[in-house]
């Protein structure tokens, strides 16, 4: 090992005798057992090739040489070449400018000669520093990945290739591809590699013309935002009739894509539907269902947000294992923490205000404050970092649209809730003595139900609902002091839209809002689009003062 | 309120009820060991509660170690500096009353302080009244040169532009299509007007400029983001100018990593997203999105080094970053301690007087120097998000940018000139050689 380690520092002096020793070497311990790929790297390392020339351009610091380095490494053949750029792109290759030499580290992080493939052994260089990128090499190593690893035995692999290929569109790669697409027996791989040769085709001068509309073809199947991209890129070089079979695709596509469109639209307007009930359902009970203005709502919101970064923060220093399942141990803790902080509150300042509107505003308003304030003398004023778990990170594609995971599970969450909620209060003794309680105080009393602890219960729930709408909240937005202000006017237009008292109707209240915001949105702009939805319900108010599902009967007037 | 140090906290409500908790957090403040006849006091009027609390605390604890190292070395003029912090509470009328209070009942030499260009707009007539003068530390929209203000941040010709020259340029990205996209406020809005005009001179066409602005703390980006996608897949290089403030980041950058929009496909650069922004993020999705600063906590130079050293160990945590802004406090700092050691007295119409031409190291390794329209001369970095959290410096201007108080590329004031030592005057027509605007 120490030999080929030599043998590469000292490639430049590379002789006749040094290879003689070489092969000398490796034939008296044989029980080395160097991969044949392993000996050749360290035999072509003993002659400077290409390879070994283009590897030199690392050691600089210059984003311009390193772009000369890679296209060299990319282009030598070498072995090497692909664990070298793929070491590139995922931040793994470091250079020393003092010896001039490159290295990687591999999956298991023992570090590696990037000329010769040998594992180092001993200390390193001491200025050893990591071969940095931009957005343009990067790029570059994308599409040198690409050509490189069309052949790659895992499927994933190879399927990365073609995408990469097809954005690329680097003629380089056309030999592989038309040696790989024949071989290749994963159907959408294939498909991915025949889409990345048409895109190549389409944009290299020589292609005949006939073949360029063909390829159009291919790829106008596609019709998505990639292939839009692709036929609107065209230059402004190509013939009359390519030009003309680029547009038609681009017109035909375009129109599959409105109808996508609209799906999106709705989707967006689920997902912020969701968020809105999430935030509201805890709201609908203490305002609903209670009649208390709580203006700390927000706040409860937060706190639930709060409960989930500690929870993650004693995960990561006592158990990283577990941290996929940090936000199921979230739930219980921010629905603990929030209605404990509910029923405090409850019982220290709101019970001495019942049927005292005003006061009662003024009070939870201050108090929004006082708990803001804690926390940000608690916790710091900066953000902090909540991360998503592994499932919770990422998008797939459903024909057209991308559904990020975050939202799609927390679409789920909130129905959860919300049926979870109504089962409560329909099944249960205490959703039972809550309906009696709000319906007929005096008569409810009178039957042997403890109001008062009823009215301590049915907040605590209101508020561990938001500490539960925290914990998802803290997946899409900043966990910060402030994290509640931002919701508690959504959440007080929802359940006034949707009528006080019922929870379908704020259910219905914060689909209806989130969908019709998502279709406001593309033609009137984030903000006009917020101001228009704000005046559609003042004059929904006006028209009907209950909202969506009023409240009939009896129940009003208690 | 005086405590017994003398450095003065005042409450707001909310404060008030916590004050036993907060009497903590104030402790910093009160530790300045000086007696309160021979001090000169200082100024910080930066939000420690409410919506800009997240960025501004540090700017005060900041400015609390600058005092704090200026006295170790002696104070100023043989006397030791004295900080008198108060919270305006992110409340912009609030700002107005406490600079009138520094200023009258504290007395004090010079004002550190306000982040967002309302907070400013709003104290700057108590400044001209009172005559005193306020150091502002955050790079702004421009198009504003007074008498009492010093503007330590970035003008829009130290930020935006260069970024934008470095989107357009080969290394960049070769950027042909345009986005926008900003909190509907001054800052983006005159920012992005005078980025329009730019690009326009550089013969992009409308139909390339796609500009988006968004409400504070907006937090559903799902629309725009799939918006940027669209409007990307033209076929032309595309990139975003985010001028989206503080708060409404976070969700931003989340909802581009989640769809996957990639820095190599579609790059971001921000100005208003630092190091203590993406502390609250998690960065791996978004290696390569750019921002510009005129300051980066990843700089080489040895002050930057010590310079971290000094702020983790006064503030108590290994961890903590710094941030452009900071820097700017601290140049600022510098400057205003020359000026007062120039003319041997704190009067304001002297340091006023005595600061442009004054000199003060930057934390890049270069010298900065105020200019007579009271803007400074800063380097401008472009800078790529690591997985650390921190920025990779991938292009810089070659050397020190001059701050122009006033855009060359917006028609009502590209023949204006901030001069504070020939004209004495903020708005001077080289035109029309008038004072007054146009």
């Amino acid at each position: 090992m120490f030999m080929i380690n030599w043998a590469a520092s000292h490639r430049h002096a590379g002789t006749t005798g040094m290879r003689a020793f070489c092969d000398r070497f490796t034939a008296l311990v044989p029980a080395l057992m160097l991969s044949l790929g392993l000996l050749a790297a360290a035999m072509t390392a003993a002659t400077a090739g290409p390879y070994e020339d283009a590897l030199l351009h690392f050691t600089t610091d210059s984003f311009t040489d390193t772009t000369d380095g890679i296209n060299g490494v990319a282009a030598s053949g070498n072995p090497l070449a692909a664990a070298v750029i793929g070491a590139l792109q995922e931040g793994r290759l470091s250079f020393s400018a003092e010896a001039k030499r490159v290295f990687f580290r591999d999956k298991s992080d023992q570090l590696i000669d990037a000329a010769t493939g040998a594992p180092v052994t001993g200390s390193p260089p001491a200025d050893l520093a990591t071969v940095r990128l931009n957005n343009r090499l990067r790029g570059l190593v994308q599409a040198a990945m690409g050509s490189l690893t069309l052949m790659a035995p895992d499927p994933a692999k190879r399927l990365e290739a073609a995408q990469a290929v097809f954005k690329s569109k680097d003629p380089n790669a056309l030999p592989t591809l038309d040696q790989a697409i024949p071989k290749e027996s994963d159907a959408r791989v294939r498909q991915a590699m025949i889409e990345a040769r048409a895109a190549v085709m389409l944009y290299l001068d020589s292609t005949p013309e006939a073949d360029k509309i063909d390829a159009i073809a291919v790829i106008s199947r596609r019709a998505d935002q990639d292939a839009l991209a692709l036929l609107g890129g065209l230059p402004a070089s190509a013939s009359p009739a390519v030009k003309k079979a680029a547009s038609d695709a681009i017109a035909s596509i375009q129109n599959s894509l409105a109808i996508w469109n609209a799906v999106q639209n709705l989707w967006y307007g689920l997902s912020l539907g969701s968020v809105l009930l999430l935030a509201a359902i805890g709201l609908a009970i203490t305002f609903g269902v209670m009649g208390v203005i709580n203006m700390a709502h927000g706040e409860m919101v937060m706190l639930g947000a709060y409960t989930t970064f500690v929870v993650q923060e004693v995960i990561r220093a006592r158990n990283p294992a577990l941290f996929n399942y940090s936000l199921a141990i979230a739930i219980p803790l921010a629905f603990l923490v929030a209605g404990f902080v509910g029923i405090l509150i409850e019982r220290g300042i709101i019970r001495f205000l019942y049927g005292r509107p005003l006061e009662t505003l003024l009070a939870t308003w201050g108090l929004s404050l006082i708990l803001q304030q804690a926390v940000r003398t608690a916790f710091g004023p900066t953000n902090k970092d909540v991360s998503n778990p592994s499932w919770m990170s990422g998008s797939f594609d459903l024909g057209q649209i991308t559904i990020t995971y975050n939202r799609m599970w927390i679409i789920v969450f909130t129905l959860l809730i919300f049926v979870g909620l109504l089962a409560l209060l329909r099944y249960t003794r205490l959703g039972l003595e809550m309906r009696a309680v709000t319906q007929n105080r005096a008569m409810a009393a009178s039957m042997g139900i403890k109001t008062s602890r009823i009215d301590a219960l049915t907040f605590g729930l209101g508020s561990g609902i938001a500490g539960l709408a925290g914990v998802a909240l803290s997946q899409i937005d900043n966990v910060s002091p402030n994290l509640g202000q931002g919701y508690i006017i959504d959440s007080f237009l929802v359940v006034v839209f949707g009528g006080v008292g019922n929870l379908w109707g704020t259910l219905v209240g914060a689909f209806t809002l989130g969908i019709a915001n998502k279709f406001l949105e593309p033609f009137a702009g984030a903000v006009l689009g917020k101001i228009a939805i704000l005046v559609l319900i003042i004059l929904f108010i006006q028209k009907r003062p209950r909202g969506l599902f009023a409240l009939k009967g009896r129940a009003v007037e208690a | 309120m005086h405590t017994p140090t003398g450095a003065v906290a005042q409450r707001p409500f909310a404060r008030r009820l916590l004050a036993a908790t907060a009497g903590l957090a104030f402790g910093l403040a009160a530790a300045a060991p000086a007696l309160a006849q021979d001090t000169i006091k200082v100024g910080i009027l930066h939000s420690l509660s409410g919506t800009m609390a997240i960025s501004e605390t540090t700017l005060k604890d900041v400015m609390l170690m600058l005092i704090e190292e200026q006295n170790k070395k002696g104070g100023v003029l043989g006397k030791k500096l004295e900080a008198v912090v108060v919270d305006p509470a992110s409340n912009w009328p609030l700002f107005a009353e406490k600079a009138r209070e520094l200023i009258t009942k504290d007395k004090v030499a010079a004002v550190f302080g306000c982040w967002t260009s309302v907070s400013r707009k709003s104290v700057l007539p108590v400044f001209k009244e009172l005559n005193n003068i306020l150091f502002y530390p955050v790079q702004y929209e421009g198009e504003e040169s007074e008498r009492n203000v010093f503007y330590t941040g970035a003008a829009p010709n130290q930020q935006a532009i260069p970024a934008v020259d470095y989107l357009m340029s080969k290394d960049g990205g070769d950027t042909k299509r345009w986005v926008l996209a900003g909190t509907d406020y001054v800052y983006p809005r005159t920012t992005n007007k005078i980025l329009e005009a730019y690009l326009k001179q550089k013969g992009v066409a409308d139909a390339d400029i796609m500009i988006n602005y968004t409400p504070f703390g907006h937090s559903d980006w799902q629309t725009i983001v799939s918006d940027i996608k669209k409007f990307g897949s033209a076929g032309k290089k595309t990139a975003v100018v985010s001028t989206i403030n503080g708060d409404a980041n976070v969700p931003f950058y989340k909802e581009l990593g989640n769809q996957g929009v990639k820095a190599t496909d579609i790059p971001s650069v921000a100005f208003s997203v630092g190091e203590e922004e993406l502390a609250g993020i998690d960065t791996k999705p978004l290696l390569g999105h750019m921002a510009a600063w005129n300051y980066f906590m990843s700089d080489p130079a040895p002050i930057n080094k010590e310079f971290i050293k000094t702020w983790q160990t006064f503030i108590k945590n290994p961890k903590r970053v710094t941030n452009d802004p900071m820097e700017a406090h601290v140049i600022g700092f510098a400057m205003w301690v020359k000026a007062v050691e120039k003319v041997k007295s704190t009067d304001p119409d002297k340091v006023i007087d005595a600061l442009p031409g004054i000199e003060a190291p930057n934390l890049s390794g270069g010298i900065s120097k105020m200019l007579p329209n009271h803007h400074i001369t800063k380097p401008v970095f472009v800078g790529e998000v690591r997985a650390d959290g921190q920025f990779d410096v991938v292009w810089k201007t070659p050397g020190l940018v001059p701050g122009d108080a006033w855009s060359k590329f917006l028609p009502e004031s590209k023949d204006l000139i901030g001069d504070w030592v020939t004209q004495k005057c903020g708005n001077y027509n080289t035109v029309t050689k008038k004072c007054g605007g146009a």
